[in-house]
């Protein structure tokens, strides 16, 4: 078995072993937990080691790495074909990081305690498989099964309003995905193998744009496929009229499962597009790009904006998430050389920023029971590692030079500038909004004077912290140097930048 | 090919007869405490005909008593799928009916005349097949005599039933009026020879399509639906939802690869266009109708058996959609989704009629916290009915994008996009009871005991439905056999 599956199935087995412990023993159950989301951050970071930076994936067998291809239903053409470029390589490594991460900030945990490792770990599979198939059927079953597990996490483990948050995940969620089916059937019937002349779903093939049938090549269905296409990954970024179900599920799932959400999830929607809809569709995605970009400046001016009036914690954090996914829509829709990079280091940058800012949340939720942002103040005298954590996180967020998200913004609008003045401008005004919500942030909770009913509240623990500082290290280590990093994507995105016309 | 020489391609049915036949004497010799072994016998007779419905895979596809009927494999198939079910509607069966062997008997008379109707090939055939399953449905579905609902069910069953069988050989009659003919086959060339008036082959078609779309359960001919699913005990309400629909579809399949199209290679095509009435677009949008109308319906109600039928309405509207294209295609997509169907119904059912039991209460309500309450019970339970939505990596998923599928590769966009999204307005009932499951918790959390017979027949119906997800090329082989159609 390769080693790409190992990463990918382990935790899937690791769930059916959580299965088999006994309900009373949960201890064991979060152990057993830790460990198997250990495995694949392991052999996930051994294969970074091994990993060739020179080689480019994106549209060639050839130069994916770690690939294993094999028939899986032959009648119908749909292969088990998966393998990992520049592009993919560094979400799949996230994943791992945060899943592990994710379970030892699942600790408290105590309700249903074998289901919810066993939905996770299954979850974990579903995040994993998204990241490293390239057939498009094999991608849409793993897309898919990512929704049953966070359906559950939310809806049982979550808020007050879980059952409707959880419910409303879903169907949004469920909506994008079909209309993904219909394009991947339209695909389907009119892609061939260049080799045996029959269908295929294998996405490589459908990168080929002498494989598509005359019907595929006409303008108008191209348009129509990319729209159903873009939908159902606009629903996962979530982009500005899409983006209604992200504050709901953010703010009543679970600490570890906001994590996720925000950390992974929504980058899914960014990678479907780098990964399926521009290279299938490069003529559309120029025609549309000054589309793109103007929704990706709605989402930072009105992300910011809604932010900056909320009074939970959590739901400011979330609409964050909006804010900064969008300089990732502005970067990519440049297909510059600084925009495109910009936008995924930016994924990878949020991702971690944004976990660190959930966990912070959920490390304050579980002492003072309430997120309002106004019933804090001066805790910095009592959690002084926290609030210096706590200050690190949302510095990150708001772009301070040194930490990863100046590096990402600022090749985002490198990238931008030379393409989209005015909207360039308008964005860069979505900083000053984004600093401006923040630093009040942090100064109504960590500021001032000592809100008294908080006179005894206990400092982050060290579980806490060890959730925290690996983030908060690599934030740091990447904003300096973000070479190794930007040296992953290299290959693939400028073979990417090539494709589009 | 004469009637004697017949009798060899006619094995199951003639053993099914006499098995029938046995068992009501053997009725007659056993003692009150001891009538569950006619029970057993009916489904050990069942079993035996399935393998001999395997062995009819290997005769050449052929007519059989001059034309009545046909045994191809596609009939085979429908066979199967017949036969299997009710097996396993007489194992539901078997903790709850204990006494009374007439309803095995009756069970296995109606299976009779489900094979009848796989390959039917004539219209007084059709007839006479559907009324014979027809009145059995009847009787098994007021089974429970001192219950209001079900006898309510039952009358309605029969009114419904008795007008739209008389609309439908009132087409019939029309149809012979035109051709002279009432072998399906000779119809058909009758027609080719002779394109029929228009305006009179159009209300045949109607007055036909609603004696069959009734069996179906296809809008606007669904009306009986809920409440003979309500009403009926509820194992006879999951053998209603799956064997005399596919019954139903194999006569509706016959009758379009015989009387509206054609196989013959640019025929088909020239045959349909013969009419001004575009009869896919007829089709299709029924089609829609039938499952937005199941699915919206579905959002609203209490009663899970309520919502049970309705939701069978939507499913039948999703194998409606795949008829449209009216290719090898489709139909092999809605022989697969067929076989997929009887396993997630049948599952979900399964837990159904032993919850219910348990908990005294048909209401959605009553599952409240299930999933701590029997938890491999709920699990399964959900697993059903995230099949039944269409959500990988579960057998109905397959199903679905088979369907989906065959309508894509007609180029039927529209029609596939609504049906995709009438999948997410499914998503939403069956997840609400998922919701009362595992969302929602009891005051008194006690545990139900589930006997390990409920726990076989659970896992029986859950690997097929995991499974065949995962991994179904086997299926899709069977059903590609299973289409060397006679016509």
């Amino acid at each position: 078995m390769g080693l790409l599956s190992l990463v990918t199935f382990i935790p899937v087995f690791g769930a059916l072993i959580v299965l088999l412990i006994p309900r009373q023993n949960e201890k064991a159950v979060k152990i057993v937990s830790a460990v198997i989301t250990f495995i694949p951050f392991v052999l996930a970071t051994y294969m970074w080691g091994q990993f060739n930076y020179t080689m480019s994936g994106i549209n060639n067998e050839a130069q994916f790495q770690f690939v294993q291809h094999f028939k899986w239903i032959p009648a119908y053409n749909i292969e088990y074909f998966i393998g990992v470029d520049g592009l993919s390589f560094p979400m799949v490594w996230l994943t791992t990081l945060l899943s592990f991460l994710a379970i030892i900030a699942s600790w408290n945990i105590n309700k249903a305690v074998k289901g919810y490792f066993a939905l996770f770990l299954l979850l974990e599979t579903g995040m994993l498989g998204v990241f490293v198939s390239l057939d498009f059927f094999l991608f849409y079953i793993f897309w898919e099964v990512m929704l049953l597990p966070m359906y559950f996490l939310i809806g049982i483990w979550g808020g007050p309003r879980r059952e409707y948050a959880a419910i409303k995940f879903f169907l949004y969620t469920l909506l994008g995905s079909v209309l993904m089916l219909i394009v991947m059937l339209a695909l389907y019937f009119n892609v061939k193998d260049p080799v045996t002349g029959g269908h295929t779903f294998n996405m490589l093939h459908m990168m080929n744009q002498s494989n598509h049938s005359g019907w595929l090549l006409g303008v108008d269905v191209r348009l129509w496929l990319y729209i159903l296409l873009f939908i159902g990954f606009a629903i996962k970024v979530p982009i500005f009229p899409f983006h209604t179900w992200l504050p709901d599920a953010h703010v009543e799932a679970p600490t570890a499962i906001s994590v996720i959400l925000a950390g992974i999830l929504l980058k899914m929607g960014t990678y479907g597009l780098f990964r399926i809809s521009y290279p299938i569709f490069p003529d559309v995605a120029v025609k549309t790009s000054y589309m793109l970009a103007v929704l990706g400046v709605i989402n930072i001016l009105y992300g910011a904006f809604v932010a900056m009036a909320q009074k939970d914690l959590k739901k400011m954090v979330a609409y964050s998430s909006v804010s900064h996914m969008g300089f990732v829509l502005l970067g990519m829709s440049t297909f510059t050389d600084a925009g495109m990079n910009g936008a995924l280091f930016q994924m990878f940058s949020h991702g971690m920023i944004t976990a660190m800012l959930f966990l912070l949340v959920g490390v304050i939720y579980d002492r003072a029971h309430h997120r309002e942002i106004a019933g804090f103040g001066g805790l910095a005298v009592k959690m002084p590692i926290f609030a210096g954590v706590a200050t690190l996180a949302f510095f990150a967020a708001l772009g301070l030079p040194g930490m990863t998200g100046f590096i990402a913004e600022v090749m985002v609008f490198i990238g931008t500038f030379s393409v989209y003045r005015t909207l360039t401008i308008l964005a860069v005004l979505g900083i000053i909004v984004t600093a401006s919500y923040i630093l009040w942030t942090v100064q109504r909770v960590f500021l001032g004077k000592l809100n008294p009913k908080y006179e005894n509240i206990s400092e982050i623990s060290g579980r806490e912290l060890f959730t925290l500082v690996p983030l908060g290290i690599l934030v740091i280590l990447f904003g300096i140097y973000p070479i190794p990093i930007l040296n992953l994507f290299r290959a693939s995105m400028t073979h990417l930048i090539n494709l589009i016309p | 090919m004469d009637n004697l020489s017949s009798l060899s391609y006619f094995v199951p049915e003639l053993f099914l007869s006499a098995a029938i036949l046995i068992i009501i004497i053997v009725d007659l010799l056993l003692k009150e405490e001891r009538k569950i072994w006619t029970g057993f016998l009916s489904a050990a007779a069942l079993i035996i005909s399935t393998f001999l419905i395997f062995q009819q895979y290997r005769l050449s596809a052929s007519e059989i008593f001059h034309g009545m009927l046909v045994v191809d494999s596609m009939a085979v198939l429908i066979k199967l799928i017949i036969a299997v079910s009710t097996t396993v509607i007489i194992l539901f069966s078997l903790p709850f009916i204990k006494t009374k062997s007439e309803y095995y008997m009756l069970l296995l008379i109606t299976t009779l005349g489900m094979f009848l109707m796989a390959g039917v090939n004539d219209i007084l055939m059709i007839i006479l097949a559907m009324e014979l399953v027809g009145l059995m449905s009847y009787v098994l579905a007021g089974f429970t005599k001192r219950n209001l609902l079900s006898n309510e069910g039952s009358l309605k069953y029969i009114l419904y039933a008795a007008t739209s069988t008389g609309v439908m050989a009132f087409g019939f009659s029309y149809l012979y009026g035109m051709t002279g003919q009432t072998n399906l086959f000779k119809i058909q060339q009758a027609l080719l020879a002779n394109p029929p008036q228009q305006a009179a082959f159009f209300i045949v078609m109607i007055l036909i399509l609603a004696g069959l779309g009734y069996k179906i359960a296809m809008v606007p001919f669904h009306f009986w639906l809920p409440d003979v699913y309500e009403g009926a005990p509820t194992p006879i309400t999951a053998f209603l939802s799956v064997g005399p629909k596919a019954a139903g579809i194999a006569v509706l399949i016959r009758f379009f690869t015989t009387v509206v199209s054609h196989s013959a290679p640019g025929a088909a095509l020239s045959f349909l266009q013969n009419l001004q009435v575009h009869i896919p677009m007829l089709l299709a949008v029924l089609a829609v109708l039938t499952m937005t109308l199941g699915n919206v319906v579905a959002l609203r109600q209490t009663n899970i058996k309520r919502l049970m039928a309705y939701s069978s309405i939507a499913h039948a509207g999703y194998m409606i959609m795949a008829m449209v294209v009216f290719n090898a295609q489709g139909y092999q997509a809605i022989l697969f989704y067929l076989i997929v169907y009887l396993f997630m119904n049948f599952g979900a059912f399964w837990v159904i009629i032993i919850m219910t039991q348990k908990l005294g209460s048909e209401e959605i309500d009553a599952f409240k916290g299930l999933g701590y309450r029997a938890p491999y019970t709920a699990v399964s339970m959900a697993i059903f009915l995230f099949s039944l939505t269409g959500l990988p990596p579960l057998a109905g998923f397959i199903g679905k994008f088979y369907l989906f599928s065959a309508v894509v590769k007609a180029d039927w966009y529209v029609l596939a996009l609504l049906g995709v999204l009438n999948s997410v307005i499914s998503l939403y009932y069956y997840a609400n009871i998922v919701r009362e499951m595992f969302l929602r918790t009891t005051e008194t959390q006690v545990d139900i005991p589930v006997s390990l017979y409920d726990k076989v027949l659970l896992t029986l119906m859950l690997v097929p439905t995991v499974l065949f997800g995962i991994y179904w090329n086997p299926v899709l082989r069977l059903t590609e056999i299973s289409f060397n159609i006679l016509r």
